[in-house]
């Protein structure tokens, strides 16, 4: 069991980066709008390039 | 004939029958659906519909189209205050009306196909924000707005200034803070439960060593980068000697975490990092979420107040063009249309103005301006064409004076002691006492452990659910009362209009509807339909409350019509003659007009109107009285309130005299009605009243609307702008009620009351877990495990309550 006076500061480690990328994404933004993200997803891409459309 | 009804191929709303066209497959019930329908058919983006059939659950509503060009929006000026730009990309913040289900988040999000140039578009559902990035060398903001309208989106520049940007970092840190206490807890949690093992089962010293320090460093980091808000707050609470809420909490954590650290130090005892991390975490969802509804409520009223036009017609020479409101300098020429707002103070050089001030002074009756008579911004203006030389805009036209007022009140505003932090003030007294007394009696009986009861005491005592009690119970009811119509900014404003007080209201667009309708009107149903048919032609305020009379019904053919400008209209309907006019006009015409009847109609502050019909059988006259009605609920409402003990009063720019006959319809004592009011008066009053009642026991609420109520709504305890509000009062109030007519007010105040019975009720509960809590401390038989687990409970408890209870129930 001696593994987790090295594997704990590990997984501090880790929870520390995850921390940093939570910092990161809310200094973006992307935690500003809670509603649209979560119905957005439901959204069809469309079946057709946007090329292909006939005019 | 039955016929089959049909409905509009855009918004699904019935089509009116006028309006149906036999054999057509798609039928509109407005020129707009259909310019939607048109421009989703040349796009290829029917699927929109298919979309919303899956989604949406009830109709749509028509779709508006201005038609405007948005030349404005290409100002300089404009993209000066509003967009950013990046190189070849700008970038902006729209607010677009008609945002209503995820198929208008597909639809807009489309637009980079629709129009080339267009980079990326994001729609906020919530919010009905787009943000929308384009390449201005490709596409003008302008061809990208009206796109955007003949979709049927009315695009809106949201100003966005330092205030704003504020807010939003702040709520982004909070967030943080909230994130990173907890990420801190959970590893605290996990580090607790192989400690809890080691309760039971017994563990080596050196991983309980590694595991205790480890905890340790964690809530240290959580006391000292998350947590720090409750020790600047309780930092601040006893500087300034008021009780706050923080400082009970800063009590114990601070007491949880030195206790533990001292044992963990020694080696022996227990710790309570665990408890004091979640604590911090659980706090922070309170703060947050407090946080976030302040924040949602104020830009809500924010997004009401970007809707006001902000553009003006300007000529130079025969060239008329679009711009800015913000670009109008002095001695610029503008073009005001029939119906629109005078966008700036100025002198009026052609066209005869109608104008109506309700919204700026609460004068009821418009006022007939020859050229070379001053205009003021926030008029609306009815009639022919004008224009006007600017003379002030902005900070020094008469409503930036105003606003300048509004302000000014809204910083004296005390904050009242929110009922939270008054129950902190006694509970923080009642914990000390009890933690040295506890330490005291367990000294006395000679254990050791008299310091560490203490401690397990000061950390139980913490007031984890009454941090959240108050925050969650305000934060469901405000976000329920939102989806009723109204808009409150803050908790404090819900404890306030708990209470009986007094409540002073505008009258003109609060208690009357602020707008000019025929009052009094005795004629027969073909009369009726004969002059709204007459009246139709002209466009004098009047008219539209006489073509309003005949309520939607087939109106007859009229012939020979005249328009004396001034004085009124005559015509020919199946073969009577009808003279609609002034009394005035009627004198010079040789019309015999019975002098009792305009005495009557003159005495209930109305205007009279006269109506000649003239046939072979004879010749009759008919009497109109025309003004502002009141609200068809004022009465019921006004009755009730005064049921319900409060004192009502009424504060008025528009004449005495017509606010004497709406006390009287009222039954309103005339000594509390005052009329004629200048905005300074008001706010004079309405200080007078705040000095005579305690803002603690009975509230002075204002209710009003218009530009001169602005600054009393700011010195009043409470706000309310109604339905309609001037830009002014929507920024001074603190409630906002959508819903038309004050039918709302009572379901406010209502609600209010439920509202604080509910904290009231949280703080009880939360209060009785404490006190569990603290006898089981001061017992000394309180574990870290068994604190961690009353200390959720309680807070699941208090926020179970504030979701479940109702409110404000739907009507």
């Amino acid at each position: 069991m001696t593994v987790l006076f090295l594997v704990l500061p590990l997984a501090l480690l880790i929870a520390a980066a995850a921390v940093w990328g939570f910092a990161w994404a809310i200094r973006r933004g992307q935690f500003d709008d809670l509603e649209t993200p979560s119905q957005r997803m439901l959204l069809d891409d469309d079946p057709l390039p946007p090329q292909e459309k006939r005019r | 004939m039955q016929a089959e009804p049909y409905f509009c191929a855009h918004c699904q709303l019935p089509v009116p029958a006028g309006l149906v066209e036999e054999g057509e497959e798609q039928q509109f019930c407005c020129a707009a659906c259909r310019t939607v329908y048109a421009t989703l058919q040349e796009h290829g983006l029917q699927k929109f519909y298919a979309l919303r059939e899956k989604v949406a659950d009830s109709p749509g509503a028509p779709a508006f189209v201005s038609g405007r060009k948005y030349q404005d929006f290409d100002h300089p000026d404009f993209l000066h205050h509003h967009v950013q730009v990046d190189g070849e990309i700008s970038s902006i913040r729209l607010f677009v009306q008609g945002v209503h289900c995820i198929a208008c988040v597909w639809l807009l999000e489309k637009l980079p196909q629709i129009l080339p140039g267009v980079v990326d578009a994001r729609l906020d559902l919530g919010r009905s924000f787009l943000e929308l990035r384009w390449n201005s060398k490709q596409v003008p903001l302008s061809r990208i707005a009206s796109a955007l309208d003949r979709m049927g989106y009315t695009p809106h520049p949201m100003a966005e200034g330092e205030p704003e940007r504020q807010r939003r970092s702040e709520i982004r840190r909070e967030f943080l803070r909230m994130g990173v206490a907890a990420a801190l807890a959970l590893n605290v949690m996990a580090i607790a439960f192989a400690l809890y093992g080691g309760y039971l089962d017994g563990m080596e010293d050196s991983y309980r060593d590694l595991f205790l320090w480890t905890s340790l460093l964690l809530t240290m980091i959580s006391l000292c980068w998350p947590g720090r808000v409750f020790f600047r707050g309780a930092w601040t609470s006893m500087r300034t000697r008021t009780p706050h809420m923080d400082l009970p909490i800063a009590l114990g954590l601070a007491g949880g975490f030195l206790g533990g650290m001292w044992n963990t130090w020694q080696g022996i005892g227990e710790v309570y990092f665990e408890s004091v991390s979640i604590l911090v975490f659980l706090l922070l969802v309170g703060r947050y979420i407090q946080k976030k509804q302040q924040h949602e409520a104020l830009g809500s009223l924010q997004r009401l107040h970007a809707l006001a036009p902000g553009y003006a017609t300007r000529l130079q020479g025969e060239l008329r063009e679009q711009v800015p409101i913000l670009s109008l300098r002095g001695g610029d020429r503008i073009e005001v249309l029939g119906g629109e707002t005078i966008p700036a103070d100025g002198v009026l050089v052609a066209g005869e103005a109608i104008v109506d001030a309700k919204i700026l002074t609460g004068e009821s009756k418009h006022q007939r301006l020859a050229p070379g008579a001053k205009i003021f911004a926030g008029c609306s203006h009815w009639g022919e064409r004008i224009q006007i030389e600017v003379t002030a805009v902005g900070e020094n036209s008469r409503v930036g004076k105003l606003l300048e007022m509004v302000q000014s009140y809204a910083q004296r505003k005390g904050q009242l002691l929110q009922m939270a932090d008054r129950v902190a003030g006694i509970f923080t007294k009642v914990v000390v006492l009890l933690a040295v007394t506890t330490f005291v009696a367990w000294s006395w009986l000679g254990s050791a452990q008299a310091l560490e009861h203490a401690v397990a005491l000061l950390i139980v005592a913490c007031p984890c659910a009454l941090g959240l009690a108050a925050p969650l119970a305000v934060v469901a009811a405000v976000g329920r009362a939102a989806r009723n119509g109204m808009l409150i900014k803050g908790g404090d404003v819900c404890e306030r209009l708990a209470k009986v007080g007094v409540m002073v209201l505008d009258k003109t667009g609060t208690l009357s509807q602020g707008k000019v309708a025929v009052v009094a009107w005795e004629g027969d149903a073909i009369t009726t339909l004969a002059v709204a048919a007459l009246e139709q032609h002209a466009s004098h305020p009047f008219a539209k409350a006489f073509v309003d009379l005949a309520d939607g019904q087939m109106m007859p053919q009229a012939e020979d019509v005249r328009i004396v400008s001034g004085c009124g209209v005559e015509g020919l309907i199946e073969g009577v003659r009808y003279r609609i006019g002034s009394p005035k006009w009627m004198h010079q015409l040789g019309v015999p007009v019975e002098e009792s009847e305009l005495q009557s109609i003159l005495e209930a502050s109305l205007s009279p109107v006269v109506i000649q019909c003239r046939s072979r059988q004879g010749t009759k006259v008919w009497y109109a009285g025309i003004g502002d009605p009141l609200q068809a609920n004022a009465a019921e409402v006004v009755s009730q309130l005064q049921q319900r003990g409060w004192q009502l009063h009424i504060l008025s720019g528009d004449h005495p005299q017509v606010v004497v006959s709406v006390a009287k319809q009222l039954k309103l004592p005339a000594e509390n009605c005052l009329g004629g009011l200048s905005p300074e008066e008001k706010v004079e009053n309405i200080q007078k009243l705040c000095v005579r009642h305690s803002s603690a026991t009975t509230p002075v609420v204002m209710v009003g609307d218009g530009w001169n109520d602005a600054a009393a709504l700011a010195a009043a305890d409470v706000g309310i702008a109604v339905h309609g509000s001037a830009e002014a009062s929507l920024a001074a109030a603190d409630v906002f009620l959508a819903e038309p007519g004050l039918g709302a007010l009572l379901p406010l105040l209502e609600g209010s009351r439920r509202t604080v019975r509910l904290i009231r009720r949280n703080f009880a509960v939360s209060l009785a877990y404490n006190a569990v809590g603290v006898a089981l401390a001061m017992a000394g038989l309180l574990n870290p495990l068994l604190a961690a687990v009353l200390m959720p409970l309680s807070s699941l408890t208090v926020v179970s309550l504030a979701w479940r209870t109702s409110t404000f129930p739907k009507p």
